[in-house]
C-alpha cells in the first residue's frame, strides 16, 4: 500500500523547537508522534551546589513568559523545607504577581499566537490589517500583565525581587493603586475577548481526559492546593512521586509525564476549570455560560475561551488584592536545614512541580522540577491522533494545519520543557 | 526617539545599548532614549506615537564585522517572513510590520544594524563591533539633527 508522508518540519506560534510526525497505514492513523528537538538545558543539574537564596532567580531564567511560575514553585519548596509559611499580605503579593503573569502569558497566546488559527490568517502581524482593534487590545493585556510583573518583581521579564520567605522589596499602596486603573481596563478587554473567541468556528473534539489542578478549600488555584483529578487522585504535592512518572522517549528532549497505571493527563486551563469551577466568581462563571460553557469542557479547541476567562478572572482577583492591600514587611526569616521540600503552583500552561534536597547550610544537593508542557506531550499527541483519524481523507495541507493549531491549543512552551515544531505525515 | 536593542549579556548583540550610551547628554532635548533588551513585541508600543524613529541593532554577519548598514523600516528589506514563528521569533522587522498593520509605525523610523562575529552567550562586544560605536553615535546624532527639515518634508 502506497505510503503517504505529511511534514511540519517546524512548527509556528509557540515557545521553543519542535516537530510533528503522522503516519497513516492502511487509511488509518497510526502515529501521532511529537518530536521535542530543542536541546536539554539541565538547569536541575546548575542548581546543584547553590545557595538557597540563589534558587528564584536560576530558575526564573527557564522561561520569558512563565518566569513566576518558576520562582513561585522555588520559594514555597525552600519554605517547606525550612518549616515556614507565607501567609498574609506577603501571600498576597505573591498572588497578585502571578495574576500578571496569567494575564500577559494568555494575553499573548490568546491574541497574537492562537487566534490566528480560528481566522484562516498566517499569523498575528496579518491578521492585525482587519482585525487591528484585537491587536491592539491583546497587546493591551500583555501591558497591563507586564506592568504588575514590573511594579512587584522590579522588571518585566525574569523579575528580581522574589526571595525565599518573600520579597527583597515591597510596595507601597501609593505604587500599587496606578495598576488599578490598567487592571480595570484589561477586565473589561478580557470579557470582549470571551465574548469575541466564543464565537469562532470549533472543531467538532470531545476528548475523554483526566484532568489534573490543584485545588484550593477556597480560591481558585494558583499557588497553593492539593493535587487532584475527575478521577480520584487527590493528593498532597509531597506525594506526587507515588502517582505520577517522568519517561524518557527517543523522540523528545523533554520527559513524557504519566500517571502510574494510566497514562496521559491534561493539565492546564480547561483542567483547572474543570476541576475548580465552584471556585469562580459568580461573574466568571456567568461569563462562561455567556460563552456556551458548562461547568466542565472537553474540546481542546475551546480552551482559548477558558483561557480568555482566566484572564478576566486574574484581573478581577489583582483588583481584589490592591483594594484590600496593605504593605507588610518585605519577608519572614528563614534559618535554613537540611532536610526536603515540595512546591507546586499553577503555571499559566498548568501545574508546576519542584522538589528541592538541601544540606544544613541551605545548599541545594538535587532538584526536581516537572514543567507543564511536559506533562501535556501524551495528551498532545492522543488530541492529534483523534484530529487527524477525524479527518483522514482530507488533504496533507488541511491536515498540517489542523494538527498545528490542536498542538497551539496547549500553548505548548517547549523551551520550558526541554526543553517548536516539524510535521511529518506518513502514509502507508 | 533613540532605542537600542539587544541583550547585553550576548557578546556583540549588546551594541544598541552601547550605541545609547554613547549618545548620553547629547541629544537635543525632546529626544527620549531607551534600550530593550528582551521582549520585542514591547517595540510597538515603545514608539506608537513618536514622530520619528532610530533603532541600533546588531545583525548577523554578511562578511565584515563592524560594518554599519542604515536601513529605512519602511523599505520592503525588513519585511518579516509569513508565519511568526513564536514570541521568541518576534524581532524588530516583525515589530515594525505590526505597527505597519496596525497604522501606528513611527512616519520616520530609520534602522542602524551593525554586524557582529559573535553572540555567545556571557562574551563581551567583540572589538570590531565597539571600534564602531562612536562613529554610529555620531551618524545617529547628525541624522537627529536633520529631523526637524524631514518633519517638515513629510507635512509638505
Amino acid at each position: 500500500m502506497a505510503t503517504k508522508t505529511i511534514k511540519v518540519e517546524y512548527i509556528s506560534r509557540v515557545e521553543g523547537e519542535g516537530a510533528l510526525d503522522l503516519e497513516i497505514a492502511g487509511g488509518k492513523v497510526t502515529s501521532a508522534q511529537l518530536r521535542i528537538f530543542e536541546p536539554p538545558r539541565f538547569f536541575e543539574a546548575f542548581l546543584r551546589g547553590r545557595g538557597h537564596e540563589e534558587i528564584p532567580d536560576i530558575v526564573a531564567r527557564i522561561c520569558g513568559i512563565c518566569p513566576v511560575a518558576y520562582q513561585m514553585g522555588a520559594v514555597h519548596a525552600i519554605e517547606d523545607a525550612f518549616g515556614v509559611k507565607v501567609e498574609g499580605q506577603l501571600r498576597a503579593l505573591r498572588r497578585l504577581l502571578y495574576c500578571g503573569e496569567w494575564i500577559e502569558s494568555h494575553g499573548l497566546h490568546v491574541v497574537m499566537l492562537h487566534a490566528p488559527d480560528f481566522l484562516g490568517y498566517p499569523d498575528a502581524i496579518q491578521m492585525a490589517a482587519q482585525h487591528g482593534d484585537v491587536v491592539r487590545r491583546g497587546l493591551a493585556l500583555k501591558k497591563a500583565g507586564n506592568e504588575i510583573l514590573r511594579v512587584l518583581g522590579g522588571r518585566e521579564i525574569h523579575p528580581v525581587s522574589v526571595k525565599p520567605g518573600g520579597f527583597h522589596r515591597v510596595p507601597t499602596k501609593a505604587e500599587l493603586a496606578p495598576l488599578a486603573e490598567e487592571l480595570k481596563r484589561a477586565r473589561d478587554i478580557a470579557v470582549d475577548l470571551v465574548r469575541w473567541v466564543a464565537k469562532f468556528p470549533f472543531p467538532d473534539l470531545e476528548q475523554d481526559y483526566e484532568f489534573v489542578a490543584m485545588r484550593h478549600k477556597d480560591e481558585y488555584p494558583l499557588n497553593e492546593g492539593r493535587l487532584v483529578s475527575n478521577r480520584g487522585i487527590d493528593l498532597d504535592i509531597a506525594d506526587y512521586e507515588t502517582t505520577f512518572e517522568e519517561r524518557h522517549v527517543a523522540r523528545s528532549t523533554a520527559l513524557h509525564s504519566l500517571i502510574k497505571g494510566r497514562g496521559a493527563y491534561l493539565v492546564g486551563p480547561m483542567a483547572r476549570y474543570a476541576l475548580n469551577f465552584d471556585r469562580l466568581p459568580a461573574s466568571i462563571q456567568g461569563l462562561a455560560a455567556e460563552a456556551g460553557l458548562g461547568p466542565v469542557e472537553r474540546n481542546p479547541f475551546k480552551s482559548i475561551i477558558v483561557r480568555s476567562l482566566e484572564i478576566a478572572y486574574a484581573s478581577e482577583e489583582a483588583l481584589r488584592i490592591i483594594a484590600d492591600y496593605e504593605r507588610p514587611e518585605p519577608a519572614v526569616l528563614l534559618e535554613p536545614r537540611a532536610g526536603v521540600g515540595y512546591g507546586c503552583t499553577e503555571a499559566p500552561r498548568g501545574i508546576c512541580w519542584h522538589r528541592y534536597e538541601f544540606e544544613e547550610d541551605g545548599t541545594v544537593k538535587t532538584a526536581k522540577i516537572v514543567p507543564p508542557t511536559s506533562q501535556n506531550q501524551p495528551s498532545i499527541e492522543a488530541d492529534l491522533m483523534s484530529v487527524a483519524t477525524s479527518m483522514i481523507d482530507a488533504s496533507d495541507d488541511e491536515i498540517r494545519h489542523r494538527c498545528e493549531q490542536t498542538i497551539r491549543n496547549y500553548d505548548p512552551c517547549i523551551s520550558c520543557s526541554a526543553h517548536f515544531l516539524k510535521l511529518t505525515v506518513t502514509r502507508l | 526617539m533613540i532605542i537600542g536593542l539587544g541583550n547585553p549579556d550576548r557578546g556583540d548583540d549588546g551594541v544598541g545599548g552601547l550605541v545609547v550610551e554613547a549618545l548620553a547628554g547629547r541629544l537635543p532635548e525632546g529626544v527620549e532614549t531607551m534600550v530593550r533588551t528582551g521582549d520585542m513585541l514591547g517595540l510597538v508600543e515603545d514608539w506608537a506615537g513618536a514622530q520619528a524613529v532610530i533603532c541600533i541593532d546588531a545583525a548577523a554577519t554578511v562578511g565584515a564585522p563592524g560594518r554599519v548598514h542604515r536601513i529605512d523600516g519602511h523599505a520592503e528589506a525588513l519585511l518579516p517572513e509569513p508565519g511568526l514563528a513564536s514570541s521568541h521569533a518576534f524581532g524588530l522587522a516583525e515589530a515594525i510590520a505590526l505597527s505597519r498593520a496596525l497604522g501606528t509605525a513611527p512616519p520616520v523610523l530609520f534602522v542602524y544594524a551593525i554586524e557582529g562575529s559573535g553572540f555567545d552567550t556571557g562574551a563581551p562586544v567583540s572589538a570590531e563591533v565597539a571600534a564602531v560605536v562612536d562613529e554610529v553615535a555620531t551618524r545617529v546624532l547628525a541624522e537627529v539633527a536633520r529631523w526637524p527639515a524631514t518633519a517638515e518634508a513629510i507635512r509638505a
